[in-house]
């Protein structure tokens, strides 16, 4: 999809002034972290199964190349197909062959972030291919023509009301001409028009939560079933995954599924869980004659071995955003791109530049709530911190942030200039101080004040002031 | 060499190269050799640790808090145990089922209203029936392993799901069913789908309050076979 990361601060304004969007905040906020935080009370071992988490994926990337080669002759020695797609412009290419090698004219597809970051969809459509999106979240804003929101919930930033509007103007047409007010009557409704679309569509596609190294197997989470029909009724499976998914064996699976169904929703496990493992067999009565695996580095493999390396154990459970106070303020359509939130203030620069999603990592309070919940302890915000010290180093920090920051670093060097300084800036302030303690406009803080009222400078003088008359640092022990 | 450039050596040799090194060789690729031909397991999880009756009780626990409906029954009542679940809910008595020898030990002619057709899974069908190959205590969760005599699409399309599942077959976590498909298929040969089911098919996607039956079953029905 094309990014809008560089417009972020415009993003925040539109998305600070939508009702509708804030209202499904609110929900938000609320849900997922509160239901996260009652299953993994549930489960003792949970903090245990999270450093297990950890190292696995660190393992496993640790010996990347090996489970890759792994993974593919076992797929192979099972009659599927392994493709190798170095960039997005490959694995766009790849997939589209394949559709057209089985005249393919429509295509079921179970959501998968990683055909969003290589905007798969465009690029189908442009050969004539439909692709019709079956997770209902992501059915749902494929209608609407948006991009997801939310990496497990993609419409969650709309409300039922507007989700009832969308159907009754595309289903309308094929006879759904009554508005629904229910959810459960909307769910319904899909299901209806979508069961037509999974039994006439000639290719499946998936992503894949794991490739599994030992078995060859594609590992898929969902709760919807949508998935299991786009693998199991076209005559062409295609899974689309990228290299950091692959983990050694079964049993790291089980550690992996443990945390990512409790840190995503709070399940404690997801409706199903599937493993698949090449084409249908002799004597099977139903499945897809063609299993495909597409590997899409884009960008990945540069990223190991360096300080953001990290970031490649991430399981996409959703977690940190659920959790982070600056989604849950401006949601995730004002990051501009596939991945919102922490994870995708870290991702976004990796994958598409620092120059276009540089604003991103700056969306953080840094009060750590996303690396508390990370279930694979990813360090976020120290990757955040990572990202805006090259920001600075490149020189792409805005002018003013610049010279403000320069002229703070003479000054903190020089303690006497300082002080007095600040000292003469406490009492100019305290001049516009109005009774209340704060100021409504300030002049040079536009920006802050918009928002927020900024607090005037207690009597007493400056902090140095205070500091000295109360005796300082000599009253130590 | 040609294939040096081809997509497949770009990316192996490009994570090669961040990681500072050439193929696994020596005792490092011996090492993960091993991992692999011995899987470790992860922490044990105490609630998939339990004695057999518990690990039943709790499968049947968990499979209710995740919205399925659960009957213990013993051998001889399982078709009457159907035809009565199907009644109860105003279903028809009419069900596509698994051709498995894990069924074919029931006395379903016992049934005179029941009708039953052998096979897959068609849009069609509301109700079906299915063996399962294990159940999981930790989160009452059942699985399903692919092939002639059971259809994935069983699992799937019909609006109502009727497993079969025998206590023998419940065991505490994953790891356990790991074990018997290695067991049963071959540790290099798992079956072509395995469908590991937590209750009915659901959906938060619609301002995230979970509805059933977005395109799975709305409803699951566990018969668990007292021994
Ligand atoms: S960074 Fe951690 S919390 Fe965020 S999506 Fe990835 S795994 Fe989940």
């Amino acid at each position: 999809m094309e990014s809008t990361a560089h417009d972020f601060k415009h993003n925040v304004s539109d998305a600070l002034a939508n009702p509708n969007l804030q209202d499904s905040l609110a929900m938000l906020k609320v849900g997922f972290s509160e239901r996260r935080r009652l299953a993994a009370e549930r489960l003792p071992e949970f903090e245990l199964l999270r450093d297990r988490a950890r190292d696995i994926k660190n393992h496993a990337l640790a010996n990347l190349d090996f489970y890759l080669e792994e993974f593919e002759r076992k797929v192979i020695a099972l009659g599927g197909h392994v493709h190798w797609a170095p960039t997005a412009a490959d694995a766009r290419r790849i997939i589209t062959d394949l559709c057209k090698s089985v005249g393919a004219r429509t295509v079921a597809k179970s959501k998968s972030m990683v055909a969003e970051e290589i905007a798969l969809n465009d690029h189908l459509e442009e050969a004539g291919i439909a692709p019709i999106e079956t997770d209902l979240g992501e059915y749902i804003i494929q209608l609407r023509k948006e991009p997801p929101s939310h990496i497990i919930a993609p419409a969650v930033h709309l409300t039922k009301d507007q989700v009832a509007d969308t159907f009754l103007e595309h289903h309308g047409p094929l006879g759904f001409t009554k508005r629904l007010t229910e959810r459960n009557d909307l769910v319904a409704e899909a299901r209806y028009v979508l069961r037509q679309k999974f039994l006439d569509a000639d290719v499946g596609l998936t992503g894949a939560n794991f490739l599994v190294a030992e078995t060859g197997s594609s590992m898929l989470v969902t709760n919807e079933g949508n998935a299991d029909l786009s693998n199991t009724l076209p005559k062409m499976h295609i899974v689309l995954a990228t290299i950091e998914k692959v983990i050694p064996t079964l049993e790291d699976a089980a550690v992996l599924l443990r945390v990512l169904a409790r840190s995503a929703t709070g399940q404690e496990s997801s409706a199903y869980t599937t493993l698949n493992t090449g084409p249908k067999r002799d004597g099977d009565l139903d499945g897809p004659s063609a299993y495909h695996v597409v590997i899409l580095d884009n960008g990945r493999s540069s990223v190991l071995g360096t300080e953001m390396q990290e970031i490649l154990r991430c399981i996409r459970c959703g977690a940190c955003m659920n959790h982070c106070p600056v989604y849950g303020a401006i949601g995730g359509h004002a990051y501009g791109w596939v991945y919102p939130g922490p994870i995708g203030a870290v991702l976004t620069p990796q994958l598409i530049g620092v120059e276009e999603a540089g604003n991103l990592p700056n969306a953080s309070t840094f009060c750590g709530r996303c690396e508390s919940v990370c279930p694979v302890r990813i360090p976020l915000p120290k990757l955040m911190r990572h990202w805006r010290e090259r920001e600075f180093e490149r020189h792409l920090t805005p002018k003013a942030v610049r010279q403000g920051l320069a002229l703070w670093s003479f000054l903190a060097r020089r303690p006497k200039l300082y002080r007095r300084l600040t000292g003469i800036a406490n009492r100019v302030l305290a001049l516009f101080g109005r009774a209340d303690g704060r100021y409504g406009t300030l002049p040079l803080a536009g920006g802050w004040t918009r928002f927020r009222d900024f607090p005037a400078p207690q009597a007493g003088g400056t902090f140095h002031a205070q500091w000295a008359r109360h005796g300082g640092a000599r009253t130590r022990p | 060499m040609s294939d040096d450039s081809s997509p497949r050596s770009q990316i192996l040799n490009g994570i090669r190269r961040s990681l500072q090194r050439g193929p696994l060789s020596g005792e490092a690729k011996q090492a993960v050799e091993a991992r692999l031909a011995a899987p470790p397991r992860g922490p044990d999880v105490a609630r998939a640790r339990l004695p057999q009756p518990e690990k039943v009780a709790l499968f049947c626990q968990w499979a209710e808090t995740n919205n399925a409906t659960v009957a213990r029954v013993a051998a001889g009542d399982v078709p009457g145990e159907v035809s009565n679940y199907l009644a109860r809910n105003n279903l028809p008595a009419r069900a596509a089922m698994a051709p498995s020898p894990l069924l074919e030990g029931y006395d379903w002619a016992s049934q005179k209203m029941l009708s039953l057709r052998r096979g897959r899974g068609e849009g069609s069908d509301q109700v079906s029936i299915t063996g399962a190959f294990a159940g999981i205590a930790e989160t009452g969760t059942l699985v399903m392993a692919s092939g002639p005599d059971h259809p994935v699409t069983l699992n799937l399309l019909p609006d109502t799901h009727v497993v079969v599942l025998r206590e023998a077959d419940i065991v505490g976590g994953y790891e356990d069913v790991w074990e018997r498909l290695r067991a049963r298929y071959g540790k290099d040969r798992m079956p072509r789908t395995v469908n590991t089911i937590t209750g009915p098919s659901r959906t938060g996607d619609i301002e995230q309050a979970m509805e059933l039956g977005a395109h799975g079953p709305r409803r699951m029905h566990i018969v668990v076979v007292r021994e």
